[in-house]
């Protein structure tokens, strides 16, 4: 018997439609949209990671530190805890790996390919790489005040002038970067 | 100060949809955003401006019918500017935001886990000099937390319907050249 066949057809057509590989853009983006009216009423909070991920920091910290943690400002205003923000980020994991399995959709190559006719197939530098990526991205996040949902998404929605300027900046300098690393006659496959 | 069981509940709950729809849109995908800033592949921008123009309509909707608050940053041009700056490089070097980090990892792409061990400690970085930072840098031209309207002296709405006519505008350029 084939898989799903037990199911009527209403069930097996939702199935179809959450396995499917990929959906469209304005439909995604309609959803995120939506998602965050959601949010906004039975959170009263925007959508927004890297905070939680802060807050790791300041829990990893407490574990070797508390004395240390309950003295920083940073921390004493934004409490290293386990909140709706950090169960958000801890439900995209969830999510996207629920989604990836539905869809058999599979990783790219470990290192893009992108990546790799530029700078070869080392896995130790793409990581060393990302590593990097991601201190100077979360210096940037808390710099601007929140990331791309806290500040790009859930900002500019709320047409906050932060929002909007923040989604410039990081458009303008991640053309820069891109343009820099990988050339105008890049092959993305 | 942690918060009740069914609000972590409702965190993770909106958190497992939103993975699920960053997923499905491809948008935790290496390929995707470094062709974003290559100008190659407009998936990152039709996604984020509909869901700019999709959610603003409903939350200023909802702010109007006494359902929702809002929750505006302040406007530290400085900043935002430099952290908008900064956040593009480190997006591009490492070919994912925090949020779709969280998803390709999800996925199985080990360099966004490594990015998420980066970005927790640049955050912990940051929160060392956060006392030098949120008293210098983040005073400077901050204007508090102020709207597009606001420093137009436009209505909303006719931000909201100029900024959808736009995005339609935009959309209709972006397929059509395809």
């Amino acid at each position: 018997m084939p898989p799903g066949s037990r199911l009527y057809p209403e069930e097996r057509e939702l199935m179809s439609f959450l396995s499917r590989r990929r959906w469209s853009p304005y439909a995604v983006g309609s959803l995120i949209g939506m998602l965050s009216w959601f949010a906004f009423v039975t959170a009263d909070r925007p959508l927004g990671v890297s905070t939680a991920l802060a807050k790791t920091a300041g829990m990893v910290e407490q574990t070797i530190a508390p004395g240390y943690v309950a003295a920083n400002p940073y921390f004493r205003k934004f409490a290293p805890a386990v909140d709706w923000e950090w169960m958000l980020v801890a439900g995209i994991f969830l999510g996207a790996f629920v989604s990836a399995r539905l869809s058999g959709d599979k990783p790219e190559a470990q290192v893009p390919r992108l990546w790799q006719r530029r700078f070869g197939p080392s896995r130790a530098l793409r990581y060393a790489a990302a590593f990097v990526g991601g201190v100077i991205l979360a210096v940037g996040a808390r710099l601007a005040g929140g990331c791309t949902s806290g500040n790009g998404i859930s900002g500019s929605l709320q047409l906050a002038v932060s929002g909007w300027l923040f989604f410039a900046c990081l458009f303008a300098s991640g053309l820069a970067t891109a343009f820099l690393l990988y050339g105008k006659e890049a092959e993305l496959d | 100060m942690t918060e009740s069981a069914p609000r972590l509940l409702l965190g993770l709950f909106t958190g497992f949809l939103f993975g699920f729809f960053l997923q499905k849109g491809h948008v935790a995908k290496f390929r995707v955003i470094a062709g974003q800033f290559l100008l190659r592949d407009f998936t990152v921008l039709k996604t984020m401006l509909t869901a700019i123009v999709v959610g603003g309509i409903g939350v200023y909707a909802l702010k109007a019918m006494g359902l929702a608050t809002l929750h505006v940053k302040p406007a530290q041009l400085v900043a935002v500017t430099i952290g908008g700056l900064v956040f593009g490089v480190g997006m591009v070097l490492l070919g994912y935001c925090p949020g779709t980090g969280v998803a390709a990892a999800a996925e199985g792409q080990r360099d966004a886990l490594f990015g998420i061990l980066g970005m927790i400690l640049g955050s912990a970085v940051f929160a060392e000099f956060y006392g030098i930072i949120s008293t210098s840098i983040m005073k400077w031209y901050d204007l508090g937390p102020v709207t597009i309207p606001d420093l137009l002296g436009v209505p909303t709405w006719t931000v909201l319907a100029a900024l959808t006519v736009a995005a339609l505008a935009l959309f209709h350029q972006l397929d059509r050249s395809r």
